[in-house]
C-alpha cells in the first residue's frame, strides 16, 4: 500500500473519474479485495485485545469470577450436594466452565453498547470498511477473552484436584465446543448492545437472560433431583446440553446427542441474531 | 456548475421531531462552508447525513460527485469526520487510536505507525501519544479527534463544532489548522459552529440554519450586510469623560450612541475604517479608554435580524436572569 510519507492528494476535479480522487484509499482494486473484511476484522480484534492490556481489571474480573464460583460451590456446597468435595468437583467443573463462558458472553453486549454510546462506532461507520468488520472484530476479541477464562477454569480446577478422565483431544474438543456455543450466544447480547442506549441497562437485561440460562440448568445439580416443572425447562435449556456434552467429553458419558444439540443451538442463535445485530448496526440513528 | 458538496431538500424526522426540514447546500471544491445555527438547528444531523451515517427521509446529496445513499462507500473513501463529541477510544492510547485507523484504511503496519507519529507531532501530542485520551485535557482530546479524522488524507473534512469548549488559544490552533488544510491540501471543509466570528474567520460561505432549514446563506460579507452592522464599544477609563466620549462618537457616526449603566458606549458602525479615526480623536481629547472594540454581531443578533426570534439559548438566559 502507499506509504504514509506520500505527498498529500490534491483533488483537482469536482466530479472525479470513477477511480476516485487519487487519495491512497481510492484504489478500486482494494475495494473489491475479498480479504478486506478479514483484515479489518482482525485489526478490530487487535483493538479489543489492546483494551484488555490497558484495563487489566477486566482480566482480573474474567479470571477471579470462575475461581470464586469453583471455591464457593465445591467447598461450600460440595459436601452437602455430592457427599464429597472431590466427587462434586469432578461433577461441577465442566459446568462452571460453561457458566463462566456464558457470563463472559454477556460482556460482549456491554462492550458494543459502550462503543456506540461513545461514538467510536460512528467513526468506524464513516470509514470505507465493511459494516460487518466492527462487529466481527468485537466478537473475535471476545472469543479470546472467553478462551482466557476457559484456561483459568482448567488450570485452577486441576490445581485443586480436578482430573480429566479422557484425553487431551477431549479437552481441545471441549474448548472448541464451548467457544462455538459462546460465539452463538454472544450475538443475542450483541443485539441488546446495539439496540439499547445505556450500557448499564444492557448489563441488567443480559443478567436477566444469563441467570435462568446458567442456574436453570444442570450445572450445579443433577436434573433428576429437581421438581418436574424445573426439569422441563432444564431439559430444553441449551446450556444443559452444553454442560452434558462437556461432562461427557471430560469425565466420560454420552456425548454425541448433546454435541448435536449444542451445534444446532449455536447455529440457530447465530443465524437469527447475527443478521439482526448487523441490521441494528446499519440502522443506528 | 458542479459543486464538491451538493445537497437538495434533505429531510430527516425522528418521530414527531423534524430534525431537517429540507436542507439545501452547496460547497465549492477547496473552500470552507460553515453551517451556523443555534442548539437543535440540525447541524449535527446534516453533518452525519453527509457523512453517510444517517439516511435522508427525503432529498438527496452528493459528495465529490458520489451519492450519499447509493454510493456511500465511495463517499466514505473521501471523507474525514470529527463529530461533535469526541469519538476516540478511551481505552487505547492516542497513538494506538491513530494506528488503528491507519490499519483500517489499509496502511501497512509501518506506514500506519509513521502516519500516527506524523499526526501526533503536527497536533503537538507527541508527548501525550502514549497515554489514554481519558487523561487528556479538552483541547488535547479535540486535537486527537481531529488527527484521527485526517489519517486517511480525506478530500472532504467534516468538523462538527470543532472549537466549542476550547480556550481561545486552542481555538486559534484549530483555525490555523483548518486554514492550512484548505490552502495547502485543497481539502473541502464543512464546519458547523454556533459562533458567527468563527464562521467569519474561516468560511468562504456560510449557511445559517434554524429549525432544520437554511434561512440565509452567502459569504460573510453578504450575511453581515443582511444582518446589519458591527458595533463599536467604548468604555472611558474615567467616568467623568463619558459625556465627551459620547459627543465624539456621535459626531463621527452621526448616530446617538447607547450608554449602558456600566459606562459602556455602544454604537452601530458600517465602516470598519472608523475605528482608527475614533482612536485618534479620543487621543487628541486626552480620553483614555479602558475598553475599545469593534464587535461582530452575535449569533443572537443575526437570528433576531433573520428570523425575528431569538435563539433558544438566549431566551433561556433571560428566563434564568428574570
Ligand atoms: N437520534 C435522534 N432522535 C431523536 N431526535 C433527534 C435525534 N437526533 C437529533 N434529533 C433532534 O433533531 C434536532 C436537530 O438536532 P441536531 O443534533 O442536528 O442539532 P444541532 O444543530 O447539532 O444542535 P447542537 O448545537 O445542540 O449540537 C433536535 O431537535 C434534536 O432533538
Ligand atoms: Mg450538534
Amino acid at each position: 500500500m502507499t506509504t504514509a510519507t506520500q505527498t498529500p492528494s490534491t483533488p483537482t476535479t469536482v466530479k472525479p473519474a470513477p477511480t476516485g480522487t487519487g487519495a491512497p484509499r481510492d484504489e478500486h482494486v482494494r475495494r473489491r479485495d475479498p480479504f478486506a473484511l478479514v483484515r479489518h476484522s482482525l485489526t478490530l480484534t487487535w483493538r479489543n485485545l489492546i483494551k484488555l492490556k490497558h484495563q487489566p481489571e477486566q482480566l482480573i474480573d474474567l479470571t477471579l469470577q470462575p475461581v470464586i464460583f469453583i471455591v464457593m460451590f465445591v467447598y461450600l456446597f460440595g459436601g452437602a450436594i455430592a457427599g464429597s468435595t472431590h466427587d462434586y468437583l469432578q461433577f461441577v467443573l465442566p459446568g462452571i466452565l460453561v457458566q463462566t463462558v456464558v457470563f463472559a458472553s454477556l460482556g460482549t453486549g456491554v462492550g458494543l453498547c459502550e462503543d456506540v454510546a461513545k461514538g467510536v462506532f460512528d467513526r468506524f461507520r464513516s470509514l470505507p470498511i465493511s459494516r460487518y468488520a466492527p462487529l466481527v472484530g468485537a466478537v473475535l476479541g471476545d472469543l479470546c477473552r472467553y478462551f482466557v477464562a476457559i484456561v483459568v477454569v482448567f488450570v485452577f480446577g486441576t490445581a485443586i484436584g480436578f482430573r480429566v478422565q479422557t484425553d487431551a483431544l477431549a479437552v481441545l474438543a471441549t474448548t472448541g465446543l464451548v467457544l462455538l456455543f459462546a460465539f452463538g450466544m454472544c450475538w443475542i447480547f450483541a443485539l441488546l448492545g446495539m439496540t439499547m442506549k445505556n450500557p448499564r441497562s444492557v448489563q441488567g437485561i443480559a443478567m436477566l437472560i444469563g441467570f435462568p440460562l446458567t442456574f436453570g440448568a444442570n450445572i450445579f445439580a443433577q436434573t433428576a433431583t429437581m421438581p418436574g416443572w424445573l426439569q422441563s425447562w432444564v431439559k430444553v435449556n441449551p446450556v444443559s446440553h452444553l454442560t452434558d456434552a462437556c461432562r461427557g467429553l471430560l469425565v466420560g458419558g454420552p456425548v454425541a446427542t448433546h454435541v448435536g444439540w449444542v451445534l444446532l443451538w449455536a447455529a440457530v442463535f447465530t443465524a437469527i441474531f447475527a443478521p439482526l445485530t448487523v441490521r441494528a448496526y446499519n440502522r443506528k440513528s | 456548475m458542479t459543486y464538491a458538496i451538493q445537497a437538495e431538500g434533505l429531510v430527516k424526522r425522528y418521530g414527531k421531531t423534524t430534525a431537517l426540514a429540507g436542507i439545501d447546500l452547496v460547497a465549492r471544491q477547496g473552500t470552507v462552508l460553515a453551517l451556523l445555527g443555534p442548539n437543535g438547528a440540525g447541524k449535527t444531523t446534516t453533518t452525519r447525513m453527509l457523512a453517510t451515517l444517517i439516511r435522508p427521509d427525503a432529498g438527496h446529496a452528493t459528495v465529490g460527485g458520489y451519492d450519499i445513499v447509493r454510493e456511500a462507500p465511495e463517499v466514505r473513501r473521501q471523507i474525514g469526520l470529527t463529530g461533535q463529541y469526541a469519538s476516540v477510544d478511551e481505552e487505547m492510547s492516542g497513538f494506538e487510536n491513530l494506528v488503528l485507523l491507519g490499519r483500517l484504511l489499509d496502511l501497512s503496519r509501518a506506514d500506519a505507525k509513521a502516519r500516527a507519529r506524523e499526526l501526533l507531532e503536527r497536533f503537538q501530542l507527541t508527548d501525550a501519544g502514549g497515554r489514554a485520551p481519558g487523561t487528556y485535557s479538552g483541547g488535547m482530546r479535540r486535537r486527537l479527534d481531529l488527527a484521527a479524522s485526517l489519517v486517511g488524507r480525506p478530500s472532504f473534512l467534516y468538523l462538527d463544532e470543532p472549537t466549542t469548549g476550547l480556550d481561545p488559544r486552542s481555538r486559534g490552533d484549530v483555525w490555523d489548522l483548518v486554514r492550512s488544510l484548505v490552502t495547502d491540501e485543497g481539502v473541502t471543509v464543512l464546519l458547523t459552529t454556533q459562533y458567527l466570528d468563527e464562521a467569519d474567520q474561516l468560511a468562504n460561505d456560510i449557511a445559517v440554519i434554524d429549525h432544520g432549514r437554511v434561512i440565509a446563506n452567502g459569504d460573510a460579507a453578504e450575511l453581515k450586510a443582511q444582518v446589519g452592522s458591527q458595533s463599536l464599544e467604548i468604555r472611558p477609563a474615567h467616568a467623568d469623560r463619558t459625556a465627551d466620549t459620547v459627543a465624539i462618537v456621535s459626531e463621527l457616526t452621526g448616530l446617538a450612541p447607547d450608554l449602558a449603566t456600566n459606562g459602556l458606549i455602544t454604537v452601530p458602525v458600517h465602516d470598519p475604517d472608523l475605528l482608527p479615526v475614533v482612536v485618534r480623536r479620543l487621543d487628541e481629547a486626552g480620553i483614555r479608554a479602558s475598553e475599545l472594540a469593534l464587535r461582530m454581531p452575535s449569533l443572537d443578533e443575526v437570528f433576531l435580524e433573520l428570523t425575528g426570534h431569538r435563539t433558544q439559548d438566549d431566551a433561556q438566559k433571560e428566563a434564568d436572569a428574570a
